[in-house]
């Protein structure tokens, strides 16, 4: 290890009495190349570090925030389930032996058994329950990640320019997010979606997207608000950048963070207000399997538990990953937050 | 001189982290006598503040964690006090000033209200009447303007300054036997400084405690410090009276201080800071925390290999921790020929 | 305090009106309000005329608005479209049915969830935050009316197996009860346990983080070093801090409470603004849909308006505003 000469204080060296001096390449300090040093970001090791002359390999954002997610087992289950489940239903076809509308009425009304695979039982008129929740799944999948990715950009985009203009701008763009929180959001749906047409699961996740994006407009106009004080917008509005490019290039990527959290968490707000409005009618229609309207014809037939069970397990432990993994992406992507979940 | 009012022995306090174990006060050991002003000196992380907030157990703990040493006051050891003699000591016979006045107090209740909990908590038996009364004069006291209107705001209705002179009323309101004052300016800005000074002087001339206070801001020492302690990777090493201090220490790393220090009167063409960055508090190296950036080592071993225990030099009054403190006898800061307290 | 009240009074103004013509525009211009009316066999060219003349449908959209509105104000929303009923009558006693069921479902969520998010927070990382943690996170994984549905079985089972009947699982009340309000109290038990228990499991994990962050505040450090018990410095100073947040979600929440109630009166068969709602829209009707909508917004807002209320009266610095 290299130590660096330290001098003795009121004396200066040849280079400092004279900054023009060209003395070479000798400088007084050397860092010796030495193996890389995993570092933290704690400021304490990083000196330490200096200190004694190694180097550090810089870390990416990026790499922190994913070395910290891995640490979360509970998110890293939950994303294997998760990835179990839905890959279930994109490849629904294959893995079920019934189609999801072939009837056997010798098997009807049949319990859950491993018995010709009825995993689930039947319904009354014996189609397999399995193959039909599966089927349900991929509708809800299906509507929850366009509503996601919708209404994140709806969200974002509103809440970035309310935040970067601020001004009457910002003002005209909140009264239109507190309307629209005032409107009672299952009431709207239900309307929209019962004289709008016909429920095909696109349109139900237009419709739930024209309503979900509010918090995420909140959260992203929150952050641009304080990154536009920041003076690298500054001077990249200096150097003659275009709003939308600032926005873009910027300050978006330092959103990006509650971007993510929050549309990971409207995938599941969005699966279980899919199951209300199939439950009650409305929203995706039959044929189309939705795991809220298996629920609602299981009503009341006590004896055949699984009708009801199976479909809301289902929603449960599905929204229970999404739950976990949107916890662990906060933790990842904002540890300055305090941990939720311990 | 008399009897210390406040000893601190052989303090160890260690917190675990992710990273390890940070020794934050590695083996510390001051005295503070009545009616003195101790400056308690050093960079951030040499564990200045951490000694302080251990013996009134306002560190948390878990992860905090006090391995060993003594903290004799009136007698009693602080440390293994039981929480109801520590409850009676804080706020009354010693008294914490904090660094951000902006956070410090609580923003929903009146500034009044927390001056009257701190004087009604100690002496139950007071009447409201009374403990009001007593506000105010408090306000007064330490120049608040208008304190009788004052004192029924909110903090969010006064000034930084006036935040900090509240503070600071509050922490004499049950006139204690030592005063601690955390960074009492750092958090302010440059004139508002000046004027807390002020305060801090009067507080100390109405109530005759002892002040502790901790900066690393060497001009406020100078003003207010009768004795200093200097502190450096969680230990001592040196104390001095002020004098002492500034013109001609006896420790290289207080050397090093002083005439890093930019001078009005002087004309320097460049600042000299000390090489090299503080230690990680981690992995503690056998030997003088300070070898590594020592002018006065000059390839010694001993300094590596042993740490100096922090001794007697010349006086009794005049500690220092360096294997070679003899050497610098006779050594001189830049200071040697000021004005260093009026 | 009450400056500020009265301001927030005069900003229910403008959005009660910029709703009522969304509502009313949105409804009016998604479908032919008389679409269902025209299918019926039976029903002559005349009497739809009549229909069309008494209801000034015939006139521009603003015109139609400002009757709506006059009628909404004057005549208490008037008369359905179809069979030319008075609307308020039945709207009064769906929302009364309603709002005992949110009212108490909230309570008692906010109370349960303060209660054990100040534990969590008290005791981080013990068994009880640790469990605490995990039923919320289930809880609002759970959907309401699944939930809702399992409890209905499960009591169910117990008065079919047992002959006890703990809780009603439908109706709100029984056709002759002993005493009206403990019938009506066992009745309404279920639907409000529904409510409750996911309104808990969300309200619970902000009130921790809320306790979490403010303990570890510097000014809760400050009253520490005053001297203060630490029952004291957590209920006095940490609490009141921690509150504040917490009424801005909860506030934020009531749109989904009231959806949550919706679906709960669907599963428990309760005679409330869900089932009317529903029958309104199945029959396409639009002015009682319309006089909901309004109705529902109204309380919206004044839930939001008492919430802001209430946020004034814990933290001094938004009184100012």
């Amino acid at each position: 290890m290299t130590e660096a000469t330290p001098r003795k204080p009121g004396e200066q060296t040849e280079e400092e009495r004279n900054p023009l001096l060209d003395t070479g390449d000798s400088t007084v300090r050397e860092a010796t190349p030495g193996p890389a040093v995993q570092s933290s970001a704690d400021p304490l090791a990083l000196e330490a570090v200096y200190e004694q002359g190694l180097q550090i390999e810089a870390r990416s954002q990026w790499q922190l925030a994913r070395r910290r997610f891995f640490r979360h087992k509970l998110a890293i289950t939950s994303l294997v389930i998760l990835a179990i489940i839905f890959g279930a239903a994109i490849f629904a076809e294959q893995i079920t032996q019934y189609d999801y509308a072939e009837q056997d009425f010798e098997f009807a009304s049949v319990g859950p058994t491993f018995e010709n695979g009825h995993y689930f039982g039947t319904d009354q008129i014996g189609r397999d329950y399995f193959t039909r929740v599966i089927f349900g799944i991929r509708t809800s999948a299906r509507v929850a990640f366009l509503v996601a990715f919708l209404s994140t950009i709806i969200g974002a985009t509103i809440g970035a320019i309310a935040g970067y203009f601020g001004g009457w701008v910002d003002n005209l763009l909140m009264r239109l997010t507190d309307l629209v929180l005032t409107l009672p959001v299952l009431a709207v749906l239900l309307v929209a979606s019962a004289l709008l047409g016909q429920g095909s699961p696109y349109r139900v996740a237009v419709i739930l997207a024209l309503v979900f994006w509010t918090n995420l407009a909140r959260i992203v106009r929150g952050t641009f608000l304080s990154l536009r004080e920041k003076e690298y917008v500054e001077a990249a509005k200096a150097v003659g950048a275009g709003d939308f490019r600032i926005i873009l290039r910027h300050m978006l990527p330092n959103a990006l963070g509650p971007i993510v959290v929050s549309a990971t968490l409207v995938v599941a707000i969005a699966i279980l207000v899919e199951a209300v409005l199939s439950f009650l009618g409305f929203g995706v229609q039959p044929p189309t399997p939705a795991l809220g309207t298996l629920i609602s014809k299981g009503q009341g037939l006590i004896n055949q538990w699984w009708l009801v069970t199976f479909p809301g397990l289902t929603i449960v432990l599905i929204c229970l990953c999404i739950n976990f993994i949107g916890d662990g992406l906060r933790d990842a992507l904002d540890p300055t937050q305090r941990r939720t979940s311990g | 001189m008399a009897e210390p009012v406040l000893t601190i022995e052989d303090l160890r306090v260690e917190f675990s982290t992710e990273d390890g174990i940070v020794k934050a006060v590695d083996g510390v050991s001051y005295e503070v006598y009545p009616g003195e002003t101790l400056g308690v000196v050093g960079e951030s992380g040499s564990g200045k503040s951490v000694t302080v907030m251990s013996i009134l157990d306002l560190i948390p703990r878990p992860p905090g964690k006090i391995v060993s040493g003594r903290a004799m006051f009136k007698g009693q050891d602080l440390l293994t006090a039981s929480k109801d003699d520590m409850r009676r000591i804080r706020g009354k016979e010693i008294a914490m000033v904090f660094q951000d006045p902006m956070t410090s107090l609580n923003p929903v209740f009146k500034v009044g209200d927390q001056l009257e909990e701190a004087i009604k908590i100690h002496d139950p038996a007071v009447s409201d009447d009374d403990a009001r009364k007593k506000s105010i004069e408090l306000l007064q006291l330490v120049g608040v303007p208008n304190a009788e209107r004052r004192v029924d705001q909110y903090p969010h209705e006064y000034s930084g300054g006036m935040r900090q002179r509240a503070m600071i009323a509050m922490a004499i309101a049950n006139e204690p036997a030592v005063l601690i004052a955390d960074e009492p300016t750092t958090a302010l800005d440059v004139t508002i400084q000046a004027q807390i000074i002020e305060v801090l002087k009067t507080a100390q001339e109405e109530t005759h405690a002892a002040t502790i206070l901790i900066t690393h801001d060497l001009g406020l020492i100078a003003e207010m410090a009768d004795r200093v302690v200097v502190m450096y990777a969680g230990q001592v090493v040196e104390v001095a009276d002020v004098e002492t201090i500034f013109r001609a220490p006896r420790m290289p790393y207080t050397m090093g201080l002083m005439n890093s220090l930019p001078r009005l009167e002087a004309d320097e063409e460049r600042l000299i800071p000390i090489t090299g960055q503080p230690p990680s508090l981690i992995n503690v190296p056998p030997g003088c925390p300070f070898h590594p950036r020592c002018y006065l080592r000059n390839g010694r071993q001993i300094c590596v290999e042993e740490n100096p225990p922090l001794e007697q030099v010349d006086q009794p009054e005049h500690l220092s921790a360096c294997h070679f403190k003899q050497e610098m006898k006779g050594d001189t800061s830049k200071f040697a020929d000021d004005e260093v307290a009026s | 305090m009450v400056t500020y009240v009265i301001r927030r009074l005069l900003y229910l103004i403008p959005v009660l009106f910029a709703t009522s013509l969304i509502i009313f525009t949105f409804v009016s211009v998604s479908g032919d309000p008389l679409g269902q009316v025209r299918q019926i066999p039976n029903v002559s060219q005349q009497t739809i005329e009549n229909i069309i003349e008494d209801n000034h449908l015939d006139r521009p959209l603003l015109v139609q608005y400002g009757h709506w509105v006059k009628d909404a104000v004057t005549n208490k929303f008037g008369n359905t479209l179809l069979s030319d009923e008075p609307i308020w009558p039945d709207l009064k006693r769906v929302l009364g049915n309603t709002l005992q069921l949110i009212i108490l479902a909230e309570i008692l969520a906010v109370s349960l969830a303060i209660v054990v998010g100040v534990i969590s927070a008290a005791k981080q990382y013990s068994i009880f935050d640790y469990g605490a943690t995990t039923l919320s996170f289930v809880g609002f994984s759970t959907p309401v009316f699944w939930f809702g549905l399992i409890l209905q079985v499960i009591f169910t089972n117990i008065y079919l197996n047992y002959g006890v009947r703990i809780f009603y699982t439908s109706q709100l009340s029984s056709s002759n009860p002993e005493n009206f309000w403990i019938d009506r109290l066992q009745h309404l038990a279920l639907p409000v346990i529904t409510l409750t228990v996911l309104g808990v499991a969300q309200f619970s994990r902000y009130m921790r983080a809320a306790m979490l962050e403010v303990i570890n505040s510097d000014y809760v450090r400050t009253a520490r070093s005053k001297g203060l018990h630490e029952r004291r410095v957590i209920m006095k100073h940490a609490f009141r801090n921690a509150l504040i947040p917490l009424v801005t979600v909860v506030a934020l929440d009531f749109g989904a409470l009231f959806g949550g109630a919706f679906a709960t009166e669907t599963v428990f068969a309760l005679d409330g603004m869900g089932l009317y709602f529903l029958r309104a829209l199945s029959e396409r009707d639009v002015y009682p849909l319309m006089a909901w909508l309004m109705v529902a917004s109204l309380i919206v807002v004044l839930f939001n308006l008492v919430a802001d209320i209430i946020y004034g009266w814990l933290d001094p610095r938004i009184r100012y505003d």
